[in-house]
């Protein structure tokens, strides 16, 4: 479990966030939401160790992140799997280097074992068809067609599906999104939310989403949690988020209603 | 009386204030300079703690080494006959304006050798390979860093002073003196061409001069100059790349940075070499 107490970090002048305590739930998937800078991205990284909080701690596991040695906290990462908002692939490598690289550089030199990890995480993510339900041969073809591709030659959404199977290999416990409905049009968006959902069912992970997206929250959370100011405005259910009436909330909700209202 | 003494005592506090201001910039100036050679040091001292997984990750050495050694061998090439031959004319040239030149024959491929083998090819060939090889170490890594794939570097559990900046590093370390190698026989051959098209020497002159000046410990120092060189420039351009903030504009930024950096670095530290060595 990912317990958060009073959390302070500022960048320069900046205050970004002023004192957060929450607890992670196993198993379930916590969307955290709230406007552009309000530190949503910042809390993920200082939770990976990617950031050090200037106050306050964050356990894993009853062990505090700022406490671990550094191979304490590679070790750590490892349980750990993230998809960066700009999917962050590797430019210079395929589909398939990018996935296995960490099991690469961490000693798997088994190309079986490597291929059987890419071809089981891009099932997971849809973007080969299940083996047991084509030919050897038709699969075989698409695997080789999507796995040598480089990112550059992926849409959008193929990226971030890239980034999310990239995020399951090795099995993490914890799976962390960040944004990954953004800059994607509403069918994309609709079957990432579809897939964020039934991959924390399917592999019984804990997944925390952040999110601009009204409706990934109603899609995919059990717990919603709006940071605002540096600090959490509200914590909930999706169904106490709509029927809040907290003026803050209430504002979030509607701009974003009236936003996607507006769009013809 | 009290007006004058007003304004000397005013004088003094603008004095005082713009002295001040003066230490306290040179202050933050220097501040900084440590500051930063400090987190330079800690990249170094990283790097060379995972050198011993250089044999495990040939891969990646290979391929800097590869970029770094055969993708600047024709710029070197190119740098290292002009290079050669200029030493070569002013070198003659300067012989001739004072009628020394008839004497001056057996002396002037030997000294040629010297100037290229300890000075010329090490020191423009580094300066050469800081804008080639250093900016597009600061670019390749400063554009991972903005798009977030240092971190996810970091969140597969890989170091990345291991898997970037260690290969670039042990790479520059070994291809440098390489390419020195072959930029101080074009050298020669640029300066040779010279002396015989120009100033019509034998070609025996030219080659027993330098067999009779020639010494190894020029070589030698030539090329553990030019290795601490590429090292420096590798070290440099990994640093900026980490560093780098704010988009394209800040990977431009970091490459000029890495660029001026490390030529800097290269200028003092020849200067040094000078002086032990």
């Amino acid at each position: 479990m990912i317990v958060i107490d009073n959390v302070h970090k500022a960048f320069g002048p900046k205050q970004v966030l002023r004192g957060v305590s929450m607890l992670i739930p196993e198993g379930e998937t916590t969307v955290i939401i709230g406007r552009s800078g309000t530190g949503k991205s910042v809390l993920l990284k200082l939770i990976v160790g990617l950031l050090e909080p200037d106050e306050g701690t964050i356990t894993i596991d009853g062990r505090r992140v700022d406490l671990m040695s550094e191979s304490e906290r590679y070790q750590m990462r490892r349980r750990f799997g993230y998809v960066f908002q700009g999917a962050a692939l590797f430019d210079s490598m395929t589909v398939a280097d990018n996935l296995v690289l960490g099991l690469y550089e961490h000693g798997e030199r088994n190309t079986e074992v490597l291929r059987e990890e890419v071809v089981r995480n891009l099932v997971n993510v849809g973007l080969l068809p299940d083996p047991r339900t084509v030919s050897a041969s038709v699969f075989n073809q698409a695997y080789e067609i999507l796995a040598n591709k480089k990112p550059a030659e992926l849409s959008g959404g193929m990226r971030k599906r890239v980034g999310v199977a990239r995020a399951l290999v090795g099995s993490p416990e914890y799976i962390f999104y960040d944004e990954p409905t953004t800059g994607l049009d509403p069918i994309t968006s609709e079957q990432i939310d579809d897939l964020v959902a039934a991959l924390t069912h399917k592999l019984d992970v804990t997944s925390v989403v952040i999110t601009h997206d009204i409706f990934s929250v109603y899609k995919v959370a059990h717990t919603v949690i709006m940071l605002d100011e540096g600090l959490i405005r509200f914590r909930g259910t999706p169904l106490e988020l709509r029927s809040s009436h907290d003026p803050v909330v209430h504002e979030f909700l509607e701009r974003y209603a009236h936003s996607h209202a507006e769009v013809p | 009386m009290i007006g004058e003494d007003r304004t000397t005592s005013s004088d003094d506090g603008e004095e005082g204030g713009l002295l001040n201001a003066t230490f306290g910039a040179l202050g933050r100036v220097l501040m900084g300079f440590f500051a930063e050679f400090g987190r330079i040091v800690l990249l170094l001292r990283s790097v060379i703690r995972y050198i011993p997984t250089a044999i495990r990750s040939r891969r990646l050495v290979l391929e800097q080494m590869y970029m770094i050694g055969v993708g600047s061998l024709p710029l070197v090439l190119l740098i290292g006959s002009f290079t050669g031959a200029i030493a070569a004319l002013q070198a003659t040239n300067l012989f001739a304006k004072f009628n020394l030149l008839a004497l001056a024959r057996p002396f002037v491929g030997g000294s040629i050798a010297t100037v290229v083998f300890t000075e010329l090819s090490p020191v423009l060939t580094a300066l050469v390979i800081a804008g080639r090889v250093g900016g597009s170490i600061a670019a390749q890594i400063g554009t991972m860093k903005v798009s977030e794939q240092i971190d996810a570097l970091e969140m597969m559990a890989v170091h990345p002073s291991r898997y970037l900046a260690m290969p670039r590093v042990m790479a520059a370390l070994v291809m440098m003196p390489m390419l020195i190698v072959f930029s101080d026989l074009v050298a020669l051959l640029g300066a040779f061409l010279l002396v015989i098209l120009k100033f019509t020497f034998q070609p025996a002159d030219y080659w027993d001069s330098i067999r009779r000046f020639f010494s190894v410990y020029e070589i030698v120092v030539g090329m553990l100059k030019s290795a601490t060189f590429g090292g420096v420039t590798a070290l440099i351009g990994c640093y900026v790349g980490f560093n780098t903030e704010g988009g394209a504009e800040g990977v431009g930024n970091s490459t000029v940075r890495s660029f001026t950096l490390s030529s800097a670095a290269i200028l003092v530290l020849d200067a040094l070499f000078g002086y032990v060595l």
